[in-house]
């Protein structure tokens, strides 16, 4: 297809190019290292489940244990596997021991590395069966009873109380909305374990827990056979623990989930190293499970200017799919984000917000991207908060973006109101509809405003990453070159979390997640 | 008078205010809500009912909408009886001159004539850093730059979910001046109960008197700020010079000029 901005596409595959070595250059530092968060993930895979006396999930007391034994350099999968060789119980009946003080894991005899790792076999053929279940199950609805069209409409429900969002939730589908992202309380992102069970309190959120995941993803597969529409369910495989929460959604279907390369050092300041390792774990987890990721660039322009650092999210954008081809994660898994946070007393605002969105198309043909709405200038004058959002819908069919997360005329004031979440609907569905085609009928201006800045902000961010290439992104990131935040590499949370692999280290997952088209 | 007959156009009565439509008095409110009974005409009399319990005449329900079954979604007109007293209101405001960026660094100069020292941070559950860095970045918001730009002030922006202790140690380690908290979540009040842990810690430590002590966020007035304890609050509309304006008066006014040191004030 013709470029409408009239790209330069060896400036795009440069830029492509110096975003894969970025990714090759990490990958060699991940393949070295392992995290608790990856062990605790492992586990999870395995089967085991649930929380001690005091309320700590078995994940954390198994792998804790492990490494205060010094033992983590040989990683939980060898432990677990030894500890059925010589007990001849399930992983979960071991963690319970642990749990209870009657085990220690790492003082049993040991066998050969091929031993335990027979001993998983079972139990990891197991969790693929259910995973396996539950892509057929996907499948099945999409095929039977479809899905809305794109951009799909995506809101959120954050009310604290699951079984207040499942009430919010449903009514978003009736209402027309496709995916439905049950926000996670406030700092749940730094704790360095995921709670167990139903949750009713939160802040701006509800808990992610996996009984959580299981009680919304049934009430929307209940409101979408009535609606005659498979909604999509979303949540967060971000913070610090990312890969475990990426195996409760790949356990429970979850279709879409939010999960950034670099998004965790630099907006919740959790550890570079800790955040590249546990991403890789996640991404092949995703890539597997068909789930859809979200990236997150468009929070790049909350604390940075959206017009002067643009090309951060283009680079940003092009590092996070060469993360992504690395964890053989397929192009339509790929929901790169971006972000309408232009300040809206611009000149010609629209016209930037239009060329960005457009290139974002053109350079990721096939990707699901991901547009977040404004929030950054959303005051609380909820009248030109909703023109706001109107214009945002407007590039969005304009542009052919493919996730939609839809602006609420209250951004600013609180989490939504059930009607807050219906005026959004149908603003994103008359503005979809009645200007479906817009797209294919306009052509811009050689040389004009949209044209011209689309040219200057690819060759920012082609001359942005081959920077990064120079220096590494660990580099680049220590000097505050995405969205204007500085993390120092043994800075942040969770570095002590992360481990060298010692020599007999076994995962005896990524291969297997990585083994798809 | 309202009803002066004898002018074109009613004067307004100070004393007794309400709504103004498009005529002095019409007292005319738009409102939408949503209540939890199923769609129909029982609802519209529903909605009517409560908005004249409310205390508002002549409800006009101008469309309903189903949400789900069981929730509808109401926009209503009323007209207003309740008046109030306009020449009566006190509203408490942050005292003092307000400067402008290049005004404060030259008054502080002038004034102090040391740098004045400030520490932020989005506190405990808070992960949102739009407010903080809305006052203290270089860049600042919507064309205000923040304080990182300011001559003689040196701010810490220490980020997001910050506990308050580590806030309090950064003031302490740094002599700060002044300590500003930016809250942005308010579900469940949950920004009382931290900003008032945060004023309650540094009256623990003995350093309230010592430290000027200020909120900000989308939710928090000057007098709610006051009523928890701090020395000032700033709301929507109010920029590092707003913020900066009064933390260098208070300075001079608690006489701090050559007290850089926490110890010695």
């Amino acid at each position: 297809m013709k470029s409408k901005l009239n790209l330069d596409f060896k400036v795009v595959d440069s830029a492509r190019q110096h975003a894969a070595n970025i990714a090759h250059d990490m990958q060699d530092f991940i393949d070295r290292h392992t995290t608790v968060s990856t062990e605790r993930t492992i586990l999870r895979l395995l089967g085991v489940d649930g929380v001690d006396e005091v309320d700590n999930p078995l994940p954390n007391v198994v792998v804790d244990q492990i490494k205060e034994a010094g033992a983590l350099p040989t990683g939980a999968a060898y432990w677990m596997g030894n500890a059925i060789v010589q007990t001849g119980k399930t992983p979960q009946e071991i963690a319970e021991e642990v749990g209870a003080g009657k085990l220690e894991i790492t003082k049993l005899p040991t066998c050969p590395q091929e031993e335990a790792a027979k001993a998983l076999e079972p139990f990891i053929q197991a969790t693929f069966d259910r995973i396996d279940a539950q892509k057929a199950k996907r499948a099945e609805y999409l095929q039977r009873i479809g899905e809305g069209p794109e951009p799909y409409l995506y809101v959120i429900v954050a009310t604290g109380n699951i079984y207040e969002d499942v009430i919010q939730a449903q009514a978003a589908a009736r209402q027309g909305a496709d995916i439905i992202a049950v926000i996670r309380t406030t700092a749940q992102s730094l704790l360095d374990y995921v709670p167990y069970g139903p949750t009713t309190e939160g802040f701006g959120g509800t808990y992610a827990t996996q009984e959580n995941f299981r009680i919304m993803r049934k009430a929307l597969d209940e409101v979408g056979e009535e609606v005659g529409r498979y909604i999509r369910l979303c949540n967060y495989s971000s913070g610090m623990c990312m890969p475990e929460i990426a195996a409760m959604g790949a356990l429970e279907r979850l279709d879409v989930m939010l999960n950034d390369a670099i998004y965790g050092i630099l907006f919740r300041d959790i550890n570079m190293q800790r955040t590249l390792v546990d991403q890789f774990m996640s991404r092949v987890i995703i890539g597997y499970c068909g789930i859809i990721f979200n990236s997150g660039e468009d929070n790049y322009l909350t604390t940075d200017d959206a017009i002067e650092s643009a090309h951060t999210v283009t680079a940003s954008q092009f590092i996070n799919e060469q993360f992504a081809v690395l964890a053989n994660i397929p192009e339509n898994q790929m929901g790169l984000g971006h972000a309408f946070e232009m300040d809206p007393s611009t000149e010609d605002g629209f016209l930037l917000e239009l060329s960005q969105a457009i290139m974002a198309r053109e350079i990721f043909p096939n990707a699901r991207l991901k547009y977040m709405p404004p929030t950054k200038f959303m005051t609380g004058n909820i009248f030109r908060g909703h023109l706001q959002d109107a214009l945002f819908n407007l590039v969005a069919i304009w542009s052919g973006q493919s996730l939609q997360l839809l602006g609420m005329l209250t951004e600013a004031i609180h989490t939504p109101h059930m009607q807050d979440r219906y005026l959004s609907i149908e603003n994103a569905k008359y503005i979809f509809n009645n200007c479906k085609h817009i797209g294919d009928e306009v052509e811009f201006k050689e040389g004009g405003i949209v044209q011209s800045r689309a040219h200057e902000v690819l060759d920012k961010a082609n001359a942005l990453l081959a920077e990064v290439e120079k220096d590494g992104l660990f580099k680049t990131i220590e000097q505050g070159k995405f969205g204007g935040v500085k993390r120092p590499f043994d800075g942040g949370h969770g570095l002590e979390g992360v481990c060298v692999k010692g020599e007999n280290y076994f995962n005896p997952f990524i291969a297997r997640f990585m083994d798809h088209e | 008078m309202a009803d002066n007959k004898n002018t074109a156009i009613a004067q307004v009565d100070l004393t007794q205010v309400k709504p103004y439509g498009d005529a002095l008095n019409d007292g005319k409110v738009e409102m939408a809500f949503t209540l939890p009974v199923p769609y129909g005409e029982e609802a519209e009399e529903c909605a009517k009912q409560y908005v004249k319990k409310l205390g508002f005449q002549e409800p006009n329900v101008t469309y309903y909408h189903e949400l789900t079954p069981g929730f509808t979604f109401f926009v209503v007109y009323g007209s207003a009886q309740q008046t109030i007293d306009y020449t009566a209101i006190n509203v408490p405001k942050v005292e003092g001159t307000v400067m402008d960026r290049v005004e404060c660094g030259e008054w502080i100069g002038e004034h102090i004539g040391r740098d004045i020292v400030v520490v932020g941070a989005s506190i405990e559950s808070d992960a949102h850093t739009v407010g903080i860095d809305a006052i203290i970045q270089m860049k600042g918001f919507h064309g205000h730059f923040g304080l990182e730009r300011f001559k003689h002030v040196v701010p810490y922006n220490m980020g997001s979910q910050v506990p308050c202790e580590e806030l309090i140690a950064k003031a302490k380690e740094v002599n700060a001046d002044a300590i500003l908290v930016s809250q942005t979540v308010t579900q469940k009040d949950i920004h009382i109960i931290q900003l008032t842990k945060m004023e309650e810690l540094l009256e623990a430590e003995g350093l309230r008197d010592k430290i000027i002590l200020t909120c900000g966020g989308p939710r928090i007035s000057h007098e709610l700020a006051q009523e928890l304890g701090y020395d000032a609050g700033f709301g929507p509309g109010k920029y590092a010079e707003h913020v900066m304006s009064f933390i260098m008066q208070e300075v001079e006014k608690r006489g701090w000029q050559n007290k850089p040191n926490i110890a010695d004030r």
